[in-house]
C-alpha cells in the first residue's frame, strides 16, 4: 500500500516537474532573456594584495594608520563608521594622547544634551565614543547626497563579494562610459548625477569619485607617494581592519589551535593503531595467519612504535 | 543490552558500588558507550559520524550558550550586539565564529551520517524507528538552523525570514492567517526575532533528548556493518571501549582540525556577505539565498514553475516537505532483503546517480533562478521523487543481489586489507 501511493506520488510531483520543464525550456526557446548591459560590462574586484591576506596575514600599521587618514580626510564627511571606537585606534599604533586629540579633533561632534537646559545639543568626542556619523540621520543624509545614502563602512569589507579588493576596484575603476555601451543598451546610458562605474552592481554609482588627484592627502615622511592607486590600497586594508579588527589575534590563535590539533590528532592515531593491531591479532581464527597479512601487521606495529 | 557476550558493568571501587547501587547512571554510560556495548568489528569510517554529529552538537550548544549570554534579541539592537560579540567581547569573535561554522559542520557530519545509512540499508529492519528518530533530529536541526540564521538580523536573515515563512501563505485559506500569527505580525519584526531566539534555544535541548531516544533504539539490535549481515557470535564484535572509542577519538581530532582551520582561517568562507548589512524591510537583496545546507530544498522549492491544477508555489512547498517527510517510509519502499549497497549491484548504481543528483540540486539551489538553473534543478527534482518512490520500490523487487558473507567475521578475515571487507572479495568468500 505504502509502495502504491509512493509510486503514484512519485508520479504526480515528477510529472508536473517535467511539464513545468517543458515550459519552461519552450518560453527560453521562444523569447530567450536579452542581454543585459550589467551582465556584459559588470566585472569582478581587481586583484588585490594586502599583508592580513592569508592564515599567516597581519596588519600593517603603517598602511592602516596611512587608510585611516584617508577615510579622516575623505571619506568621513559622508560614511559613517559606527562600529569602530576612537579608543579602538590604538591598535592602529597611535597613543592614548593622539587617541585623544583625534577624537577631540574629529569633525563632526557627538550628540548630547546640554546640561543646563535639557536641550539637544553635541560635545566634543572622547575616546570612548564611537565614530559619531556626519549626518544627524537617514533623512539628512539623503537630502545632502541627492536621495542617495552612503552606506556605513565598519563592515564593507566583509558586506561584499570580494571584500578589500571590492573597494579598491571601486574606488579606482570609475571610467567614461563606453560607447560601445551605449549604442548596444541605449537604456542603460548612466543618468545625470550617477557616475559609470564598472565595479558596481548595476554600474551607475552615486558617489562621485572621492579619490580624484594623486596627492589629494599628504601623507607623513617616510610614506609612500600618495597616488590614487596607493590611497585606494590603504583605506581598504584600513576597512578590512574595521570589519575585522581581530583578524591577527584570529591568525595567532589559529596557529596554536591547529598545532595542538594536529598533535593530538596524530597521537589518537597512533593509540588507535596500537589497540586495533591488539584486537586483530587475538581475533584471529586459527592456524598462522596469511604471509600478506603479517607483513602488513608487522609493518603498522613498527610504525605504531610497538614491538611486533 | 543487545547480546548476550555483553560485558556486564562491575563497579571496581566501594564508592562504584555505592553509587551503582543507589543510582546507576555509571552503569548506563558503560552499557551505552562503554565496554559493555558490542559493536561489529568491521565498521568503516562512515560509521564515525554519528559520535562526530554528538560532538558537534555539544560544540553548538556550548558556544550558543556563551553567545546568548550576549546577544540581544531586539529588532533595533540584535545586529549591533553581534559587533559587539565580534569586537569588544573577549574570545566573543571565537565563540561566534565557531558557533556559525559549526551549524555548518554540524550539517556536513550529518548528511554523511545520513548517506550513509542510506548506502548500507541501515533504516530496514529492524532499525526502522533509529531511522525515523533521527529524520526528527533533522527536521529539528532544520528549524533550529533557520531560526538561527534569523538572529543577527542582517539582510539575509531577515529576507530569509521572509521567504521561509512565506511557505505558509501558499496554503489556500489557512496559509495566511497561519503565517501572521507565527510571525507575530505581517512581516517578521521585533515578535518574530524574540520567538526565534526563544525556540532556538530551547530546540537544541529537544534535539539532545531525541539523540537519546536514537541512541536507545539504536542499542536494542546493535549497530549495523558494512556487510549489512546481523552480528552472529562473540566473534564478530568489538566492545565500544577502548575500540570504538579509540577509533572516534582520533577521526573527531581529524575533522575538528577541518573545522578549527575553516573556524580561524575562513571564518566567512561558508557564509554570504550580505548578512553583515543589516536588515532593511525595504531593500531586498538581489539574489536572496538560504545557507548552503538548505540549497537542495530550495531548488525543489523554485523547481516548480506551472500552476498544473494547484498554484506553482503550493507544489513547491508541498514538493519541498515531501522531499524530506518520504524519507520517514523508505524502510516501507525499499523491500529489498539485502541491506548493504556492496552487495546490490544495481542499488548501487542508483545510489550514486542520487548523490550526484542532490549536488546538482544543491548547485542549482545556491545559483540565481536563471531559465537554464531552473530547467537543470527540475531534471534533478524530478529524480530526486523518482528515485525513492518509484526507483527504489522497483529495484528492490527485480535486483538479483550478490551472495552474502557467511558471518561478519568471515568477511573481517578474507579482508584484512583494511577493517571492512572489499566489497569484491566478501561475496567471493560466501561462495
Amino acid at each position: 500500500m505504502v509502495r502504491i501511493i509512493g509510486f503514484l506520488v512519485g508520479l504526480g510531483f515528477a510529472g508536473v516537474l517535467l511539464i513545468s520543464l517543458v515550459v519552461n525550456l519552450v518560453a527560453y526557446v521562444q523569447s530567450p532573456p536579452g542581454a543585459t548591459a550589467e551582465h556584459e560590462y559588470h566585472r569582478h574586484p581587481k586583484e588585490l594584495a594586502l599583508k592580513s591576506d592569508g592564515p599567516f596575514g597581519k596588519f600593517d600599521e603603517q598602511q592602516l594608520q596611512r587608510g585611516f587618514q584617508v577615510y579622516k580626510e575623505v571619506c568621513a564627511g559622508c560614511h559613517s563608521l559606527t562600529q569602530v571606537s576612537f579608543r579602538d585606534l590604538h591598535k592602529l599604533g597611535y597613543n592614548e594622547a593622539e587617541v585623544k586629540a583625534i577624537a577631540n579633533q574629529w569633525s563632526t561632534e557627538v550628540p548630547s544634551v546640554n546640561p543646563e537646559t535639557g536641550e539637544p545639543a553635541t560635545r566634543k568626542a572622547i575616546p570612548s565614543d564611537k565614530f559619531p556619523s556626519p549626518y544627524a540621520n537617514e533623512t539628512a543624509a539623503r537630502s545632502a547626497n541627492n536621495n542617495a545614502l552612503p552606506p556605513d563602512l565598519s563592515l564593507m569589507a566583509k558586506a561584499r563579494e570580494g571584500g578589500p579588493a571590492y573597494i579598491y576596484s571601486i574606488l579606482t575603476g570609475y571610467q567614461n562610459q563606453p560607447k560601445e555601451l551605449v549604442e548596444k543598451f541605449p537604456g542603460a546610458k548612466t543618468p545625470q548625477q550617477l557616475h559609470y562605474n564598472p565595479y558596481f552592481a548595476n554600474l551607475n554609482i552615486a558617489m562621485p569619485p572621492p579619490l580624484t588627484a594623486d596627492g589629494q592627502v599628504t601623507y607623513a615622511e617616510g610614506n609612500p607617494a600618495p597616488t590614487v592607486d596607493q590611497m585606494a590600497q590603504d583605506v581598504a586594508a584600513f576597512l578590512m581592519w574595521t570589519a575585522e579588527p581581530n583578524l591577527q589575534g584570529r591568525h595567532k590563535s589559529g596557529v596554536a589551535v591547529l598545532f595542538f590539533l594536529i598533535i593530538a590528532t596524530v597521537f589518537g592515531f597512533l593509540s588507535y593503531r596500537n589497540i586495533w593491531a591488539e584486537a586483530k591479532r587475538k581475533v584471529a581464527p586459527k592456524g598462522a595467519p596469511q604471509p600478506e597479512t603479517k607483513a602488513k601487521r608487522t609493518r603498522s606495529a613498527k610504525k605504531a612504535g610497538i614491538a611486533g | 543490552m543487545s547480546f548476550a557476550w555483553a560485558k556486564p558493568y562491575e563497579p571496581k571501587t566501594e564508592l562504584g558500588r555505592w553509587i551503582d547501587d543507589r543510582l546507576p547512571l555509571p552503569r548506563l554510560v558503560y552499557n551505552a558507550v562503554g565496554g559493555g556495548y558490542p559493536v561489529p568489528r568491521n565498521l568503516n569510517y562512515g560509521w564515525n559520524f554519528g559520535v562526530l554529529s554528538g560532538i558537534f552538537l555539544t560544540i553548538q550548544i556550548i558556544t550558543g550558550i556563551g553567545l546568548a549570554m550576549w546577544y540581544y534579541s531586539s529588532a533595533d539592537g540584535a545586529f549591533n550586539s553581534i559587533e559587539h560579540i565580534m569586537r569588544d567581547v573577549n574570545g566573543g569573535w571565537m565563540m561566534r565564529y565557531a558557533h556559525s561554522n559549526g551549524a555548518s559542520f554540524f550539517f556536513i557530519v550529518v548528511y554523511i551520517h545520513i548517506f550513509r545509512g542510506l548506502f548500507y540499508g541501515s533504516y530496514k529492519a529492524p532499525r526502522e524507528m533509529v531511522w525515523m528518530l533521527g529524520l526528527v533530529i533533522y527536521l529539528l536541526m532544520m528549524a533550529t538552523a533557520f531560526m538561527g540564521y534569523v538572529l543577527p538580523w542582517g539582510q539575509m536573515s531577515y529576507w530569509g525570514a521572509q521567504v521561509i515563512t512565506g511557505f505558509f501563505s501558499a496554503f489556500p485559506l489557512v496559509g495566511e492567517p497561519i503565517r501572521v500569527w507565527l510571525l507575530g505580525g505581517y512581516a517578521p519584526d521585533q515578535a518574530a526575532l524574540t520567538r526565534f531566539f526563544s525556540l532556538h534555544y530551547l530546540l537544541p535541548f529537544v534535539i539532545a533528548g531525541v539523540v537519546i531516544l536514537h541512541i536507545w533504539s539504536l542499542h536494542i539490535p546493535g549497530s549495523s556493518n558494512p556487510t549489512g549481515v546481523e552480528v552472529k557470535n562473540e566473534k564478530d564484535t568489538l566492545p565500544f571501549h577502548p575500540f570504538y572509542t579509540a577509533k572516534d577519538g582520533w577521526f573527531a581530532g581529524l575533522f575538528l582540525t577541518l573545522y578549527a582551520a575553516v573556524v580561524f582561517f575562513g571564518p566567512n568562507a561558508l557564509g554570504h556577505p550580505d548578512n553583515y548589512i543589516p536588515a532593511n524591510p525595504l531593500a531586498t537583496p538581489a539574489h536572496i539565498v538560504p545557507e548552503w545546507y538548505f540549497w537542495p530544498f530550495y531548488a525543489i522549492l523554485r523547481a516548480f514553475t506551472v500552476d498544473f491544477i494547484l498554484p506553482a508555489k503550493l507544489w513547491g512547498v508541498l514538493a519541498m516537505f515531501a522531499s524530506i517527510l518520504l524519507l520517514f517510509f523508505l524502510p516501507w519502499l525499499d523491500k529489498s532483503p539485502v541491506r548493504s549497497g556492496h552487495y546490490r549491484p544495481v542499488f548501487k548504481r542508483f545510489f550514486w546517480l542520487l548523490i550526484i543528483d542532490v549536488a546538482i540540486l544543491g548547485y542549482c539551489g545556491g545559483s540565481p533562478a536563471e531559465p537554464l538553473y531552473v530547467a537543470l534543478s527540475q531534471i534533478a527534482a524530478a529524480y530526486y521523487f523518482a528515485h525513492f518512490l518509484i526507483v527504489l520500490p522497483l529495484v528492490s523487487k527485480f535486483e538479483r543481489p550478490l551472495p552474502l558473507p557467511n558471518s561478519i567475521s568471515e568477511s573481517v578475515l578474507h579482508g584484512e586489507a583494511g577493517e571492512a571487507a572489499p566489497a569484491g572479495l566478501a561475496p567471493a568468500a560466501a561462495q
